[in-house]
């Protein structure tokens, strides 16, 4: 379909009043953000005194201290990147392969599974938590991160991600090719599924970190307060500080920085790819 | 001579040995790079939420571990709580409050965004950003933004001649609250699985309509909307999944996280919460989210089936003709 021979007001640029409103949904995606910035910067006292005010502090810096020293922010953060690496590697890894076996080869029950794996994308797997917390207790791996990258480690939604995007991106005849060489099958994998796969593994990673960088629930459950990842953190601020909101939204700000910044530079492949994903799934 | 033969005979056995080894190569292989997946979801997924039944029919102790097998008595004690009931309701208001306004917030943006804009991906990535806020961020964002004495929101409302509105106080106001967070997050990300579905769809379908006469508003509901069904759907189901088991927002509403004084906000997670690990009742808790999973099972299979009924011809529509 080439876009040239479009008519009807879909090819035209729009009026004015459209950038407008998109404008004001901008705002509103934005404000937020700037809202805690602009809380956290200034002093308790002004706030409670003053009231509104709409012009950011001179306080960010101190209040950001404040935070650190009262929470184990570095402890949290150093967390936060550990467990969310760990969790998208192990994702990509078995997701990949088991997409590549899914959508490539041939083997008895390959429908049936491909159809379980889809299911399970439907099953609300966190309410399992009270016996996944029992078998932490009893591995002894409350409290340490193994208890929150475990059960992050394989997800149905990364294998049928894959197996989607495989299907399409490797043609049958190039593992054919390098078969008739003589590779063995990890070996044609290898070399050819993996190079393939390369793009929605990227993307898949990306969403797989992000996932895990906000998750919240489980690792409340199961981290103790000394060594959290930042969402967690950010609850014993809030627990801490309650009444001081300069100093929980300083927090706050220190926490989404990271993936501010992850946004800032791929937040164009997060765009591309929700809205690849929404056509294909 | 015989000694070649010999040699002969050994290298077709290992020829013979090779074909074997590539034949189980190739049977087994497939097996083996599924499996991780399905040994760890086992492990770590379905194990877990099966053997949250067995515990519901035991009493269970945080601490103690496992006690005697009670049949239904958890289940019983539980049904007869108010607070699940409340938790319950709650949890329904709340993803009402965020799914529905939500859904169509989001087809209204992607319709904006699907005009031919100037920078595009820059709109795009703007609907997005609040997408890499954690929620407990979101969470304790808008709490003080709803906050019931120096909150923007009635500051604002009060410039307006408005009274304050107690939003940790009143029961569909913390609702309100707490959706809004939840809407706030996802409405730029579903928007753009919107927008791709848009731009699916074949331009020429919009000028045939527009060579009948049609304008944009009616090439719109006619043409777009009911293309779009199987993605509303499709998010809607994701939404339910996601929303009935909504956790971090209403925990962090307020500092005791228990949703309330009187459990107004408590959701059904944050029920299973307080029974698990606030009174230490692994039981009970394991009785409510047994009946928060059938309830989502239901409702999904529900969704199911209508999906299959409305979507099927749509649809395949859709995929066939669409790229993007």
């Amino acid at each position: 379909m080439s876009r040239k021979n479009q008519i009807g007001g879909h090819d035209r640029r729009p009026g004015l009043w459209v950038y407008g409103i998109l404008i004001a949904v901008l705002l509103g995606s934005a404000f937020p953000i700037w809202w805690s910035f602009l809380i956290g910067s200034q002093d308790a006292a002004a706030i409670n005194k003053n009231g509104m005010m709409w012009v950011p502090g001179g306080n960010f810096i101190a209040n950001a201290a404040t935070v650190i020293d009262s929470i184990p922010f570095w402890t949290a953060l150093l967390n936060s990147i550990i467990v969310s690496t760990s969790v998208a590697i192990s994702v990509v890894a078995f997701s990949t392969l088991a997409g590549y076996a899914f959508a490539k080869l041939k083997f008895r029950g390959r429908e049936g599974l491909l159809i379980f794996v889809i299911a399970t994308m439907a099953v609300p797997t966190q309410l399992g938590i009270v016996p996944l917390f029992i078998v932490m207790s009893r591995l002894g791996w409350t409290g340490s991160l193994w208890a929150v990258i475990a059960p992050g480690m394989v997800t149905a939604f990364g294998v049928f991600w894959m197996t989607q995007y495989l299907r399409d991106a490797l043609p049958d005849e190039l593992i054919e090719a390098v078969r008739m060489d003589g590779a063995s099958m990890i070996r044609s994998f290898w070399h050819v599924g993996l190079p393939a796969a390369r793009p929605a593994a990227a993307m898949l990673a990306l969403f797989t970190f992000i996932g895990t960088w906000t998750n919240f629930f489980w690792p409340f459950i199961v981290l103790d307060p000394g060594n959290p990842t930042l969402p967690v953190a950010l609850q014993q601020l809030q627990a801490a500080f309650y009444v001081d909101y300069s100093l929980v939204l300083a927090g706050v700000v220190l926490s989404i920085i990271p993936l501010i910044l992850v946004f800032v530079f791929l937040g164009r492949q997060l765009v591309a790819g929700i809205m690849q994903g929404a056509v294909k799934g | 001579m015989t000694v070649a033969i010999k040699a002969d005979a050994r290298s077709i056995r290992r020829i013979a040995i090779s074909h074997r080894l590539s034949r189980w190569d190739v049977r087994l292989s497939p097996y083996l790079y599924i499996s991780p997946f399905f040994v760890l979801f086992g492990l770590v997924g379905l194990f877990p939420l099966l053997y949250t039944a067995w515990v519901s029919v035991h009493d269970w102790n945080l601490i103690g571990g496992q006690g005697d097998f009670v049949g239904v008595d958890n289940y019983v004690t539980v049904l007869s709580q108010p607070y699940f009931w409340t938790s319950l309701r709650n949890t329904f208001s709340i993803f009402l409050l965020s799914s529905v306004p939500q859904v169509l917030l989001a087809i209204g943006i992607a319709a904006f965004l699907d005009y031919n804009l100037r920078a595009k991906t820059l709109w795009r990535m703007g609907v997005l950003l609040p997408y890499v806020v954690a929620p407990v961020a979101v969470a304790l964002i808008f709490s003080n933004m709803f906050g019931d004495r120096f909150g923007l929101i009635n500051e604002i409302l009060g410039g307006l001649g408005i009274d304050p509105i107690r939003w940790h106080v009143d029961i569909i106001p913390s609702h309100l609250a707490i959706a809004t967070m939840v809407n706030f997050r996802w409405t730029g990300y579903n928007a753009l699985i919107f927008l791709a579905a848009m731009q699916a769809v074949p331009r020429d379908y919009y000028e045939a309509a527009i060579i009948d006469g049609a304008n944009r508003l009616r090439t719109f509901w006619s043409i777009t909307i009911p293309l779009l069904r199987p993605v509303i759907i499709f998010v809607i189901i994701t939404s339910t999944i996601g929303g009935l088991q909504i956790f971090d927002e209403p925990r962090m509403f307020d500092t005791a996280g228990q949703g309330g004084a009187n459990r107004q906000w408590q959701t059904l997670t944050l029920y299973i919460y307080e029974l698990g690990w606030g009174q230490r009742n692994f039981g009970r808790a394991s009785a409510v989210a047994w009946l928060l999973f059938l309830i989502i099972l239901v409702i999904a299979v529900l969704n199911f089936v209508i999906t299959r009924r409305i979507a099927g011809s749509t649809e395949r529509r859709i995929r066939t003709k669409g790229t993007r």
